[in-house]
């Protein structure tokens, strides 16, 4: 799976977008993965990720039985505990930075956790550069994104698709990017509002409602 | 994917849900329904929206009074009032449609996981990008357009003309027909999914190449294609031979996927070399 690779956006946009996750990979390093993966995600919820997921499910979540009074009171709680305790197999596990000292920190504790997981960095490429650096690692290999190829002009504009694209597996749709843009510019939902939406749709847990905050607001205010 | 007629109540909180836009109120029968065509079964509608389990035959009355007086509830907009989205149990080939659009369903009827395989992200352990390697990750419908199998057949025919060896673990690989044509299983061919990963591997000098075939043939195809292309890094860490490749023929890249290298063996058996399921066809 490549989703967080072809995130739209400059480099510049990619601020406060840093992504950590571990894999195992099978037949070498997945025996007694499950407890490194968790340890892992411990390690994370340390440094205040924006966001976290299991592979199974994120932070953020539809209910299955929602009371009505939700309409006017919704719980927004993150639960960190229940992504723990849902790592079951081996598999990825990740948590999503909104700042390049957050994540910067929380690799310093990995490194030192020496989990024996393969451990990627998902952000600009000038980003990954200098969190390596800081942090003193050499960089195994990287995969570069060359964009999306579209040649009979099928995406949407550059705000839907910062939204959506942040959502690599296509859960959160065009359609409702827009629909949350809209309703923000409108004053129908605060962009917080809209963030929790469009986050629950994601069930990686690699949406970023930091930066999805950030675009929202811009949007609001005419920014661009 | 269907919506049972007796539960929904047209409020059309699903329509923008659907990343494929499938699903519409038919104003014959008043109720949401879906282009089953174009549905790719990928679950967000069922398993993305929240529920309620309000009584249909209230909240339809309700609606009505409120349209009566031109009332403009703002209900949540990711909300089913109703649960009225029901997964139906699929037959081949449709299942593949489900298989490569909901991540959360594992790939039985291909043996893998997900739409690919791990690709770089534990090279640092499966060691299947060497130094002078370049690997590819070809995403056909990526984002939000969605690709059916005839036009993801056209690219892997092209790619085998030029001599060029598929990822034999992936999913892709494992409906081929025949990988040496490209040629996909006949009855897969007008299925239409999410998205989907091609996976290739070259050696460094063949980027430009393998590049100008996949934007020649992006101008063919009916879709969208996300490209990807990773190498290793040399032994303190920098990358230039491909970013300079990249760079002479114009791709321009932003973003990246870095593997920090932290990764090892620690099985107490390991699967000998070539056996790993994520080993890549030889470099040819």
């Amino acid at each position: 799976m490549t989703n967080t690779l072809h995130r739209y956006g400059s480099a510049e946009s990619f601020r406060d977008d840093y992504i950590l996750f571990a894999i195992p990979c099978r037949g070498k390093n997945d025996e007694g993965a499950v407890e490194k993966q968790r340890a892992f995600l411990r390690i994370c919820v340390r440094h205040k990720p924006a966001n976290m997921g299991n592979g199974s499910f994120g932070s953020y979540q539809p209910s299955r039985a929602l009371n009505p009074t939700a309409h006017w009171r919704r719980d927004y709680t993150q639960d960190y505990e229940s992504i723990i305790a849902g790592v079951t197999k081996p598999g990825t596990v990740a948590a999503v930075f909104d700042s390049k000292e957050a994540a910067e920190a929380c690799l310093r504790e990995v490194i030192q956790a020496d989990l024996g997981l393969s451990i990627n960095m998902s952000t600009s490429v000038e980003g990954a550069q200098e969190c390596c650096q800081d942090t003193g690692i050499r960089r195994h290999s990287v995969e570069y994104s060359l964009g999306c190829w579209d040649s009979h002009d099928r995406l949407p504009n550059s705000q839907v698709l910062e939204i959506s694209t942040m959502c690599g597996h296509g859960m959160i749709s065009f359609n409702m990017a827009r629909k949350m843009l809209d309703m923000v510019r409108e004053g129908r939902r605060t962009a917080d509002e809209a963030v929790l939406t469009l986050s629950r749709f994601c069930p990686c847990g690699v949406y970023n409602p930091a930066r999805a905050r950030r675009l929202l607001e811009q949007a609001r205010t005419c920014q661009r | 994917m269907q919506i049972d007629p007796h539960k929904c109540v047209a409020c059309g909180n699903c329509i923008p849900v659907c990343p494929m836009g499938a699903i519409y109120i038919d104003p014959a029968i008043r109720r949401a329904t879906i282009n089953y065509d174009e549905c790719v079964e990928c679950s967000t509608c069922y398993r993305g929206m929240s529920q309620e389990h309000l009584n249909p035959v209230m909240v339809r009355a309700i609606r009505r009074l409120a349209k009566m007086f031109r009332f403009r509830f703002e209900p949540e907009p990711d909300v089913c009032p109703t649960a009225a989205f029901v997964m139906e149990e699929l037959a081949w080939p449709r299942t593949v449609r489900r298989v490569f659009s909901d991540p959360l369903v594992e790939h039985k009827s291909t043996g893998i996981h997900g739409r690919g395989t791990e690709e770089v992200k534990t090279n640092d352990v499966a060691h299947r990008v060497s130094v002078g390697e370049a690997g590819y990750v070809i995403e056909f419908g990526r984002p939000g357009v969605g690709v059916r199998f005839r036009d993801i057949q056209k690219v892997t025919r092209e790619l085998a003309r030029a001599g060029i060896g598929f990822e034999p673990k992936n999913p892709i690989t494992h409906l081929m027909s025949s990988p040496s044509t490209g040629d996909l299983q006949p009855d897969l061919l007008n299925e239409k999914i999410l998205s989907a990963i091609v996976e290739i591997k070259t050696e460094l000098g063949r980027v430009p190449e393998v590049l100008e075939i996949i934007d020649r043939m992006s101008k063919q195809v009916d879709t969208v294609i996300a490209v990807g292309v990773s190498t290793r890094c040399d032994e303190n860490g920098e990358e230039k031979a491909l970013s300079a490749l990249l760079d002479e023929h114009g791709y321009s890249f932003h973003r990246a996927k870095t593997n920090l290298g932290l990764g090892r063996a620690t099985n107490r058996e390991q699967k000998p070399e070539g056996t790993s399921d994520q080993h890549l066809a030889p470099v040819r």
